[in-house]
């Protein structure tokens, strides 16, 4: 077995993650998609730093957590708000924009 | 890479695809929040594993404390009944869906099975810990990256409260204020003290039992006013006579003894008798 396990696992999270996101139409599950995304991410970076013996990879991921977090907290207040206008997290309620 | 390695990943890879297809599955959103919790545990183990414990304590800590917490704290707060509506609004949305998904995959795996990796050179040093490695690069060659970061955190903070923060329509009614109201309410049959509290009696302590008063009659203020509405008040006299009822089984004479001396329960008898 090879580092390459890894990396086909990170492929299948990151896809799973991405039709959560064009199938779901909760905000909230789709959200986690995104997180799901990211994690796969992470775990490639984690991966090729192992493979290449090189620290930068694990910094690299620890900024994507960083910065997933922020993306969270700002998402899930927007969520927060439309809910209290709409009362529905379902995002394909949210059209306002559209007529 | 060791079979000890080999074995968590053969263990740990398909109970995580599993969960991360509860997540695209799950007719309820709590039950979507708890598999992607299990697969960021797993992709805990796996840094470390990985040779990078820091990160995988970062997971654990920031993830499933912190990230996932707070989408289950939205979910109690939007509902946690709210389910996915299955109504397409886009024809055929759901089978373009899993075609791209799928397409991305392929895509995806594809391009790995295609690219030859150098063999694995490891990050395990014998004189410097992780942590101490990446505080070197992460403070080295990334500290302007590093202070942006902190702005951005402090932004998204704000920006949540910002956010959730609403505006009240009415001003605010405050301690002063409830004062105020209650005296100017005095002439018109307002009152300044709290409603007095429930009876408190030998064998009923409970909501629906009146106080007495002074003068032993009952208070029906001190009944909830949804309780007198529904007639779900207990009757004060009733439950005295019990009280005496019982007192005469067990103690005969020392009951006689007080109802010769003592008209209290008589009297409270009697005014009940001339409300009924």
């Amino acid at each position: 077995m090879e580092l390459t396990h890894y990396v086909v696992l990170s492929c299948i999270l990151f896809a799973i993650g991405a039709t959560t996101v064009l199938l779901r139409r909760n905000a909230i599950i789709v959200f986690m998609g995104v997180e799901l995304m990211l994690n796969a991410a992470n775990l490639a970076f984690v991966t090729f730093a192992r493979m290449h013996g090189d620290p930068h990879g694990q910094v690299i991921a620890f900024f994507v957590m960083t910065v997933a977090a922020a993306e969270v907290v700002v998402g899930l207040a927007i969520i927060v708000a439309i809910f209290r206008t709409r009362r529905t997290a379902s995002v394909d309620d949210a059209n306002l924009l559209k007529n | 890479m060791s079979t000890g390695e080999d074995v968590l990943f053969w263990v740990l890879a398909p109970l995580m695809v599993l969960a991360a297809l509860g997540l695209l599955f799950a007719r309820k959103a709590v039950h979507a929040a708890v598999c992607v919790v299990f697969v960021m545990i797993s992709l805990a183990v796996m840094y470390i594993a990985q040779d990078a414990p820091f990160l995988g304590v970062v997971q654990i800590v920031v993830y499933t404390g912190a990230v996932m917490m707070l989408f289950l704290f939205v979910l109690m707060l939007v509902g946690v009944d709210a389910s996915d509506s299955l109504v397409e609004t886009i024809r055929g949305q759901r089978w373009i869906g899993v075609l791209l998904g799928l397409g991305l995959g392929a895509v995806l795996g594809g391009v790995v099975a295609q690219a030859t990796f150098p063999p694995a050179v490891g990050l395990a040093s014998p004189d410097e810990e992780n942590p101490v490695t990446l505080a070197r690069v992460l403070f080295g060659d990334y500290v302007f990256a590093m202070e942006v970061v902190g702005v951005l955190l402090v932004t998204a903070a704000v920006a949540a409260l910002v956010l959730t923060h609403r505006r009240s329509l009415e001003p605010r009614v405050g301690q002063k204020e409830t004062a105020d109201a209650k005296v100017a309410a005095l002439p018109s049959g307002g009152r300044l003290t709290p409603l007095p509290a429930p009876g408190v009696y030998a064998r009923n302590n409970a909501m629906d039992t009146p106080a007495l008063d002074a003068s032993g009659r009952p208070i029906p203020e001190s009944v909830s006013r949804i309780l007198r509405i529904r007639g779900q008040e207990r009757s004060a006299t009733a439950i005295l006579a019990a009280e005496h009822e019982v007192l005469a089984d067990h103690e005969p004479t020392r009951h006689r003894d007080r109802r010769d001396d003592d008209a209290h329960p008589d009297r409270v008898t009697r005014t009940t008798d001339e409300e009924a």
